[in-house]
């Protein structure tokens, strides 16, 4: 069935006969669909599958679900991109997909497992060795076990195994609304506060059917793009750092946070924390401040531009970044990536765009790339550039009205889809409720859970001194995807 | 090179100073909370982790969301001060008196770490926000090599464990082999809500905790803690602030 978004729907619609739902799901991931969730919620003895797909060039989202009480047919072989919602789902579920080509553990959540034991990809034959780097990493770094099966420096394979950030945090969410909920949200990933957060918020939104006032869009749009400025302005400078490129390295580190700190400045945390509740926002902008954020966004961006410059004119940078981990077109929507990943192998999807809301309407950017670092990094740069525009745009014409709208109760036995394109790409949360108004179900599919296989993609014939470099990249989400 | 030479200049001297008069979280942050009143009833319902109770608050709980002074004003507010860090668990209990800030570690642990303290970090569980401002502390702004505290890669050469996230149950023997893997003598350091108590995960089934046996010299509260916080914190462990 046809779903809109960001309004609630009642998802008895979405029913379908098993046969008729797994013959619907392959047709219409055929027909380009992506998955933005797939997952099983509990419903008496048996289970329902609930996939809501994208299609992005349309601005078109669908939902299917059906009741399964035992193995069901895995569709991962034909259509990569669910590799690892089925798997989640066999994990907490306990329901098999049958056919699945390689059923490992997600979160290493089931009684018995023990975090990093599983069965892993190996390459045998003369002089092949094996590299195992973490969960600990050299840096202060969230913690994940990553596996090489090398020849030499040549990377024949990369295996990441994470799981060891798993909290609960998604589960707690289900289990609300209540005092904690939009805590839970604003941790879900914390360097994405603004971006999990809104989505989180607009997911409540169109349940309880509040109206959010343009002020508090706009200021939620502005919190959210200065968190991509401030992610991407760090990465840029963590990639020169790893090839050695000191002097951009050590300029974005402080530029990020210059941008932290603006921020700070709007909401009294570097991360955007209190700031998004659901109705609206909670802190506002006065004359004073607007002209105080542009004047630092300005110099933010002055400096980010010297230092960001540097790179692109660098034999030694160009020499490490041009044609280093390429992940290709046709990889990046098969194993479906998001975000500036995706962008960067000439995938245009960005939600910004396929599913504006607020000030996001008649948003436009085409970007490309060859898939490379270098794709990756221009392609952030070009986003801060753009985000900084947006920024500034708002500023100077901030809607006026109020900050907040009432949220009255959820509606029972709905559901409601909130995309929001979060630094890292698509953020989506998809949240059900049942007959008492409460959460029967709460989806959240960080842009890292599409991504992390595109990063092992990267490395694919690759040199394994050249992992740090491709890691910050994409840099990923653990906790985002271990919830 | 001298395109970078003149970006160089360009980009100027930016080391902040510190601890420098009159600093202060900004305007509209959350730092230490006073607490106006023994009557905290109201306060205490309006906090989502059990913070408050009895005659006082617990920055080890504390999430800084903020919520209690927004429920009883005259209860609780919450000040600009950035210096949250305490020796004990029992610390870190905010009353009406005056928050006793972080001691020194003793003469023989500051002789050997007051000028060289390197740190290894581990993250349990967290959101990835603690290590966000932990590694800002590296940035040219904060330049915490300055002080001769630097984050290392590896637990041999470590002289603290820096532990944040409230430690799940799939991170447990990581960190224990980490800490098994340092060298007496060593410290921990438990950083932000969530390696002190849980923080927005208190009481989940998937977390487990810091161990009991890992004993932790410096407490630093946040979700996540200043930049501030967290280096005032570790410069009063080494004594070198008052």
């Amino acid at each position: 069935m046809n779903i809109e978004h960001l309004s609630s729907f009642d998802p008895r619609g979405s029913h379908l006969e098993p046969a008729e739902f797994f013959a619907a799901a392959a047709a219409r991931l055929g027909a380009g669909g992506r998955a933005v969730a797939y997952f099983a919620v509990p419903e008496g003895a048996a289970h329902r599958l609930v996939l809501a797909l994208a299609f992005d060039r349309e601005s078109r989202l669908e939902a299917y679900s059906t009741l399964v009480s035992g193995p069901f047919p895995a569709l991962t072989s034909s259509f990569p991109q669910l590799h690892l919602f089925e798997r989640e789902i066999y994990e907490q579920s306990g329901l098999k997909p049958e056919g699945h080509p390689w059923l490992k553990p997600v979160r290493f959540d089931s009684p018995g497992a023990e975090p990093g034991v599983a069965d892993y990809f190996t390459v045998h034959g003369s002089q092949v060795h094996e590299v195992a780097v973490g969960p600990v990493h050299a840096g202060v770094i969230e913690p994940g076990h990553f596996r090489f099966q090398c020849h030499g420096e040549r990377v024949f394979h990369l295996e990441i195994m994470l799981g060891y950030q798993h909290r609960g945090v998604e589960r707690a969410l289900a289990a609300g609304p209540d005092a904690r909920s939009v805590h839970y949200a604003e941790t879900l990933a914390g360097d994405t506060t603004a971006g999990h957060a809104w989505a989180y918020c607009a997911a409540v939104e169109a349940l309880c059917g509040a109206a959010v006032p343009p002020r508090a869009q706009t200021l939620r749009a502005v919190m959210l793009e200065l968190e991509r400025l401030a992610n991407h302005t760090g990465d840029l400078g963590a990639l020169a750092g790893d090839v050695a490129y000191l002097p951009t390295a050590s300029f974005c580190g402080r530029i990020r946070g210059d941008l932290l700190n603006m921020t700070a400045l709007i909401c009294g945390n570097r991360f955007a924390r209190g700031m998004f509740r659901p109705g609206g926002v909670e802190f506002d902008l006065d004359p004073a401040l607007i002209k105080e954020l542009k004047l630092r966004l300005a110099a933010a961006m002055r400096d980010a531009d010297g230092a960001v410059s540097l790179l692109w004119s660098t034999a030694s940078v160009a020499d490490r970044f041009d044609g280093t981990g390429t992940v290709p077109k046709a990889a990046a929507e098969g194993v479906g990536l998001v975000g500036p990943a995706a962008r960067a192998s000439g995938v245009a999807l960005d939600s910004r765009r396929n599913f504006p809301a607020g000030p996001y309407e008649g948003f436009n950017m085409s970007l490309s790339g060859t898939g490379d670092v270098h794709s990756r990094a221009r392609v952030r740069w070009r986003e801060m550039q753009k985000s900084a525009e947006l920024i500034a745009g708002w500023l100077d014409a901030l809607p006026g009205g109020p900050l907040k709208a009432g949220c009255g109760p959820l509606k029972p036995g709905a559901a409601a889809v909130a995309l929001v394109e979060g630094w890292r790409g698509q953020i989506c949360h998809f949240a059900l409720t049942g007959a008492d108004g409460r959460f029967r179900s709460y989806k959240v599919t960080d842009p890292s859970f599409h991504n992390w296989m595109g990063l092992a993609l990267a490395l694919r014939g690759g040199e394994i001194s050249d992992f740090p470099l491709c890691n910050k990249s994409f840099n990923l989400s653990y906790c985002g995807r271990d919830l | 090179m001298i395109k970078a030479l003149f970006e160089r200049l360009k980009q100027g001297h930016r080391t902040m100073k510190f601890p420098a008069e009159g600093l202060q979280l900004p305007h509209r942050a959350l730092g230490l909370p006073k607490v106006r009143s023994a009557r905290l009833e109201k306060a205490a319902a309006a906090c989502p982790y059990g913070a408050i109770g009895g005659a006082g608050l617990d920055l080890g709980r504390c999430v800084f969301c903020g919520a209690c002074a927004k429920a009883d004003p005259a209860a609780v507010e919450f000040s600009r001060d950035y210096r949250l860090c305490a020796s004990s668990r029992a610390g870190l209990e905010v009353n009406s008196g005056d928050h006793a800030r972080a001691e020194a570690l003793g003469a023989e642990l500051r002789r050997l770490f007051g000028r060289s303290f390197k740190l290894r970090q581990v993250s349990a569980g967290g959101c990835n926000a603690c290590e966000a401002d932990c590694n800002v502390l590296g940035t040219v702004g904060w330049d915490m090599g300055r002080f001769g505290i630097q984050f290392v890669a590896s637990p041999r050469h470590a002289d603290g464990l820096l532990v944040t996230g409230p430690v799940t149950k799939n991170m447990e023997l990581a960190l224990r082999k980490t800490w098994d893997a340092m060298p007496s003598p060593r410290v921990a350091i438990a950083c932000g809500a969530c390696a002190i108590g849980g923080g927005p995960y208190a009481g989940h089934q998937e977390c487990a905790g810091l161990p009991a046996d890992i004993p932790v010299s410096l407490y630093i509260p946040g979700c996540p803690p200043h930049p501030l916080t967290i280096l005032d914190g570790l410069l009063r462990l080494l004594g070198r602030i008052e």
